[in-house]
């Protein structure tokens, strides 16, 4: 091959329409893609009628509960029962209550999404959200009706079994994934012990033995509550599994990164807190977030030991004896809510893994 | 008594005697620089040094405080002792002066902005200055190497340890990090440095020590040791190296 010299630099250009992922090549880009296209169109154009004819050309909007002959969507059910399945049999008088914890749960939510939020005021906000929030739907001070926790059912006990699980579940969580990585021979054991112990039980049985052995345990006289019961199980529930997601992000990280803090004379927990866990749970926000998809969804699990979550709630608005009962409108409707949330925690968890946290695109 | 004192040092790694009877004595502003070949314990000397390993048998003295398990001693010696590593190993989640703030913030509880005065003198004085808001992956070997030459330099230690700081650099980049390493020589810092560079050995060293299975086998003015080799290994290493 002959000499080259380059004599005319070359400008970058946009990429050609092929390169680039289009609707047309994720449905019909390859033989697996085309084939499920069509399988789910087909499906939709043969049950699209159905759909249709009873959800909207036959569905009662409107109206009591003789209306609903079976004919059509019972819609009037959900919009005669909708303040039940969502706040159960809190005081209907006072529902603002209920909604505020709502709100104020979505709105920290939403404020602590973005990277640039994750700070310690931040989590000052939800100690001090979480605890008006309680405080508001418990009440108890003058002004205030009190109410029981037994009284306390729909969303606002989904949501609050799932962010104080998460929420407290996650400090035990790294303590767990640190011990079970000490050289501490005792420490480790336990921590090891702890973990499987509890990642073996089914979220049900732990339920169980939570609300059994609690009272058990306390002195006579001192009634624990439901609600806390259910929370203490849910709470080592989650702290065990987010505990072996921690441990990967631990594992993955590179030895020279605790050596470089020892080197620099820092202490254990200051290499620990500015080091080592920043990295390790940057690494695994994706398992993350799937534990917290799934912890969302095992709140559904807390109608066994008689609480009303979300679901528990819809069951018993079914069983109104004036209604007949529409299950797959009112499971339709549940089903919804929870898909909303964890539907937008997977985006969110999709949207983070694109983020280019540390300037460096991963 | 010399500033680093090491007295009959013996390391196992279960079986393997990585260390076997070292002893070596460094003076205030001294330049040692250690060579051998791969797996003849340079690492594991001069980690033991600050403590990142620990030893079986014998004094390791810094300073004039005998390294114990101690972690108050261990942590006191550690801040007299800055070390660089051959795979730099800096904190990819804080930037560049985050990452030289953190151990004056932390461990000398400087205040931020004295700290970040402190810090952007010394990236100045690695000519690194102007990317200190930068994250490391931003940033190529070379620049990332000076960073952790500064954050160390940022404990104002008495002894600085280097680890094969150019090995992993390509060829283009070695300079840059061995200009400043000349540099800190020049100030009269004292030093141990793990490295095959043997023209900075010739240029800075006041003294070459040879490694091999976990011994010193020969130590020497660079001048004598290079010109006159003692030691068959010696001869043997440095014909190697030096083609
Ligand atoms: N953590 C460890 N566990 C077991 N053996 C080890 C460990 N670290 C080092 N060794 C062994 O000890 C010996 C000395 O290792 P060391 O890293 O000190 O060598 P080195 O001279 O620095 O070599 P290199 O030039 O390859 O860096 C080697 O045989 C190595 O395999
Ligand atoms: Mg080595």
């Amino acid at each position: 091959m002959t000499g080259f010299v380059q004599t005319q630099s070359i400008d970058a250009r946009t990429a050609p329409l092929d390169a680039r992922r289009s609707l047309f090549r994720v449905l019909f880009g390859d033989v697996l893609s085309t084939v499920s296209t069509l399988a789910i169109l087909f499906a939709v154009i043969a049950l699209a009628p159905k759909l249709v004819s009873w959800g909207l050309l036959n569905g009662i909007w409107a109206g009591e509960g003789t209306q609903c002959t079976g004919a059509g969507a019972c819609w009037a059910f959900l919009r005669a029962k909708y303040p039940f399945i969502l706040f159960g049999i809190y005081p209907p008088g006072q529902y603002w209550r209920p909604v505020a914890l709502i709100v104020i749960f979505i709105g920290l939510t939403l404020y602590s999404l973005p990277p640039k939020n994750w700070k310690t005021s931040t989590l000052w906000a939800w100690v001090i959200g979480t605890v008006v929030a309680l405080a508001l739907m418990a009440g108890g001070v003058p002004g205030l009706e009190a109410v029981p926790t037994d009284s306390w059912g729909g969303l606002p006990v989904t949501l609050i079994l799932t962010v104080l699980s998460l929420g407290l579940g996650f400090p035990l969580a790294i303590a767990l994934a640190l011990g079970r990585q000490s050289e501490l021979k005792a420490v480790k054991y336990i921590c090891v012990a702890v973990i499987e112990g509890i990642r073996g039980l089914p979220l049900l049985s732990l339920l169980f033995i939570v609300s059994i052995l609690l009272p058990l345990m306390l002195p006579d006289g001192l009634k624990i509550d439901k609600l806390l019961r259910a929370l203490v199980a849910m709470t080592v529930f989650s702290a065990a599994y987010l505990a072996e997601v921690l441990r990967g992000g631990l594992q993955g990280l590179h030895n020279g990164q605790g050596e470089a803090a020892d080197a620099l004379s820092l202490s254990w927990w200051s290499k620990t807190r500015l080091i080592i866990l920043p990295q390790a749970i940057s690494n695994v926000i994706p398992p993350l977030t799937n534990t917290v998809v799934v912890m969302v969804k095992n709140t559904s699990l807390v109608l066994i030991v008689g609480l009303y979550d979300l679901l528990s709630a819809g069951r018993a608005a079914l069983a109104d004896p004036a209604w007949p009962a529409p299950f797959a409108e009112t499971y339709g409707f549940i089903a919804l809510i929870y898909f909303i949330i964890c539907f937008s925690i997977t985006r969110y968890t999709h949207w983070i893994e694109r983020q280019n946290l540390f300037g460096v695109n991963r | 008594m010399a500033f680093i004192e090491l007295s009959g040092v013996n390391k196992w790694y279960g079986q393997y005697h990585a260390l076997r009877d070292v002893s070596l004595s460094v003076d205030k502003g001294e330049r040692i620089v250690i060579c051998g070949p791969s797996g003849s314990g340079k690492s594991t000397l001069i980690r033991c040094i600050n403590a990142l390993e620990g030893h079986h048998q014998g004094t390791i003295s810094v300073g004039g405080t005998a390294l114990t398990s101690d972690i108050k001693t261990v942590e006191g010696v550690r801040k007299s002792v800055g070390m660089v590593f051959q795979s730099f190993n800096l904190f990819p989640h804080l930037t560049i002066l985050q990452n030289c703030t953190l151990a004056p913030i932390h461990v000398k509880k400087m205040k931020k902005a004295e700290a970040e005065d402190l810090a952007m003198s010394l990236l100045e004085r690695v000519r690194i200055g102007e990317q200190a808001l930068k994250y490391p992956g931003q940033l190529s070997g070379g620049q990332q190497q000076r960073v952790a030459i500064a954050r160390a330099l940022c404990m104002q230690p008495d002894v600085m340890l280097f680890d094969e700081p150019t090995s992993a650099l390509d060829a283009e980049m070695v300079k840059e990090v061995l200009d400043i390493m000349v540099d800190l020589a020049g100030s009269g810092m004292t030093m141990l440095c793990v490295t095959h560079e043997m023209g900075f050995a010739r240029q800075v060293a006041d003294r070459v020590v040879f490694m091999d299975a976990g011994q010193i086998i020969e130590m020497n003015t660079p001048d004598a040791f290079f010109r006159a080799p003692q030691h068959e290994r010696t001869r043997q290493f440095l014909s190697q190296i030096l083609h």
